[in-house]
């Protein structure tokens, strides 16, 4: 069967180029970086080629790149590690460090930030987004207090693709620490922004980043993050000092010449325009089927992610359809959950829950054609007509 | 461990696929809707019921979901289990019967079955209360 792949913002496959060059070092190259023969000298070789492209692609110092297992780690690093730091100099103050991320954030940041709130470490404010998903920087500048130290503000929302004013907030941030005495530092989660949007640390203002290698053509259980130089940090993972002492555990050397390798792809490639081209043309498309609506900005948008709302179904009950004519998407809905509540996201942005229970997202990757959306639009208005004539509201 | 996976089994995707007896019935002897707000899930069946000496039997059912696919799974496998089925027969479909049948529900769905189980239960209820007017009203 035909199978189209909507579904890149969830996963991306490997490059055929990346495979082949992390392929030696699982079994040829297969060295360990510590240790000082000349296998093992091999190996730090390559991990310091792949850190120097994606310090190259950031436009940050190699020496400012940690390695590690994915986006979720990275976060869990950064937040946790510089709380962790701060928190005996601010009880000597008598000051709780105060954290400020947004209600859209993925669970890996709001998660984080809940666990620092358990421990009684941080006090974390989440900022409201409006309709459309974007953060006020007004909004943002009265939350700011004395014992803010960290601002967390993801790059581009996964589930609705709104790209956040980062390096807006970027500026705002060294506008007020020209006044405070407590510097605060600025994260963003960028995981679905490396693969097409500017990445620039110094442009965007950013004091630390986050990626992962598994939406941008490496394979998952690979991450890093941009570590401003003169930030401390505590190690979260204990042992042997990996990663300049921050990051402990054998380094996963294929893994990491991946994550060079795909972005150094991501360089090269020139589908970007076109990426935005199909899904703009889905967009259109998708919109044409009545008591469909558009989630998400309508311009502010990565150009590979289409999310609706799909009035009177369930999104879940659409993705199953779908996927049986082998088309892969996804649904923010409540029941894709464990936790049956409708999207944080969609109910941030001021949806009810009816509404939120339709959601679909389609994203694209560098390789989805116009034929495939076509191939998508021949089956999708016929499942949403089935699927709402099945409805005891109709 | 329980038995039911985390993964949607090859039956209930059938059933989303192909739902059985999906529809209205047009005045039916007993109806019901049940929903579950948090989830959003909404289901309605219509039952018609036959006496045949002396006992009843579900002589025909239909269902309408609006939900996910162990909502819509659920709700078209009840169909399957009582049609046909005397009153008291059908009566004894429980929600572990539904996960048992579907091969296992995942946990966080688990509810949809109680849900499918509940609505039949009133669409009965719905029956039997139309009929004590009925004969009320002879």
């Amino acid at each position: 069967m035909k199978t189209i792949y909507f579904d890149n913002a969830a996963t991306t496959p490997v490059d055929k180029k990346v495979i082949k060059e992390m392929s030696p070092f699982f079994n040829i190259r297969y060295g360990n970086s510590s240790e000082y023969h000349s296998l093992g000298l091999d190996s730090k070789a390559a991990i310091e080629a792949s850190r120097r492209k994606i310090a190259n692609f950031l436009g940050c110092k190699p020496s400012e790149i940690i390695f590690t297992s994915s986006a979720t780690e990275s976060i869990n690093l950064s937040h946790k590690g510089l709380i962790e730091n701060i928190l005996e100099e601010f009880k000597g103050l008598k000051l709780k460090p105060h954290i400020i991320t947004t209600q859209i954030e993925h669970k890996a940041v709001l998660e984080t930030c809940r666990h620092l709130e358990k421990l009684d470490w941080a006090e974390v404010t989440y900022l409201p987004v409006d309709t459309h998903g974007l953060i006020k920087l007004s909004t943002l500048k009265k939350m700011i207090r004395e014992n803010t130290v960290l601002v967390s503000i993801m790059y581009v929302n996964n589930e609705v693709g709104t790209i956040e004013p980062v390096s807006d907030i970027g500026k705002l941030i060294k506008k007020e620490n020209l006044k405070r005495k407590h510097k605060i530092l600025f994260h963003t989660d960028a995981t679905q922004a490396v693969q097409y949007l500017d990445c620039k640390v110094n442009k965007l203002g950013v004091d630390f980043l986050s990626l992962t290698g598994h939406k941008i053509y490496a394979p998952k259980g690979i991450g890093a993050l941009f570590v401003r130089k003169g930030i401390s940090l505590i190690r979260q993972i204990d042992g042997g000092a990996q990663e300049n002492g921050l990051r402990s555990s054998t380094e996963n050397v294929p893994y990491i010449v991946a994550l060079g390798a795909a972005i150094e792809q991501i360089k090269k490639q020139k589908s970007r325009a076109n990426v935005k081209k199909n899904r703009d043309f889905l967009i259109k498309q998708v919109l044409q089927i009545p008591g469909v609506i558009l989630t998400g900005h309508p311009k502010s948008r990565a150009p590979h992610i289409a999310s609706f709302i799909i009035k009177g179904i369930e999104g879940e009950s659409v993705v199953l359809r779908l996927s049986e004519e082998g088309i892969y998407a996804s649904s923010g809905s409540a029941c894709t959950s464990a936790s049956l509540e409708p999207s944080h996201v969609l109910t941030a942005m001021g949806f009810i829950p009816e509404e939120s229970h339709g959601s679909i997202r389609l994203s694209l990757g560098k390789n989805s054609t116009k034929s495939e959306v076509l191939f998508l639009m021949s089956k999708l208005p016929k499942i949403i007509e089935d699927l709402r004539k099945m409805s005891p509201l109709n | 461990m329980e038995d039911f996976s985390e993964y949607y089994s090859p039956l209930v995707l059938k059933h989303v696929s192909k739902p059985q007896n999906m529809g209205k019935i047009k005045n039916p002897d007993g109806v019901a809707m049940v929903g579950n707000p948090v989830c959003g899930d909404i289901m309605k069946y219509y039952i018609k019921v036959e006496n045949k000496k002396g006992t009843l039997y579900i002589k025909d059912i239909k269902f309408q979901t609006l939900g996910c696919g162990a909502a819509i799974a659920t709700s078209s496998i009840l169909t399957t289990l009582v049609k046909g089925k005397s009153l008291n027969e059908a009566l004894k479909v429980t929600k572990g019967t539904i996960v048992k049948v579907l091969g296992g529900l995942p946990t966080a769905k688990i509810h949809c079955s109680v849900l499918a189980d509940e609505c039949f239960n009133l669409a009965v209820k719905n029956y039997k209360q139309k009929l004590k007017t009925k004969r009320q009203r002879k």
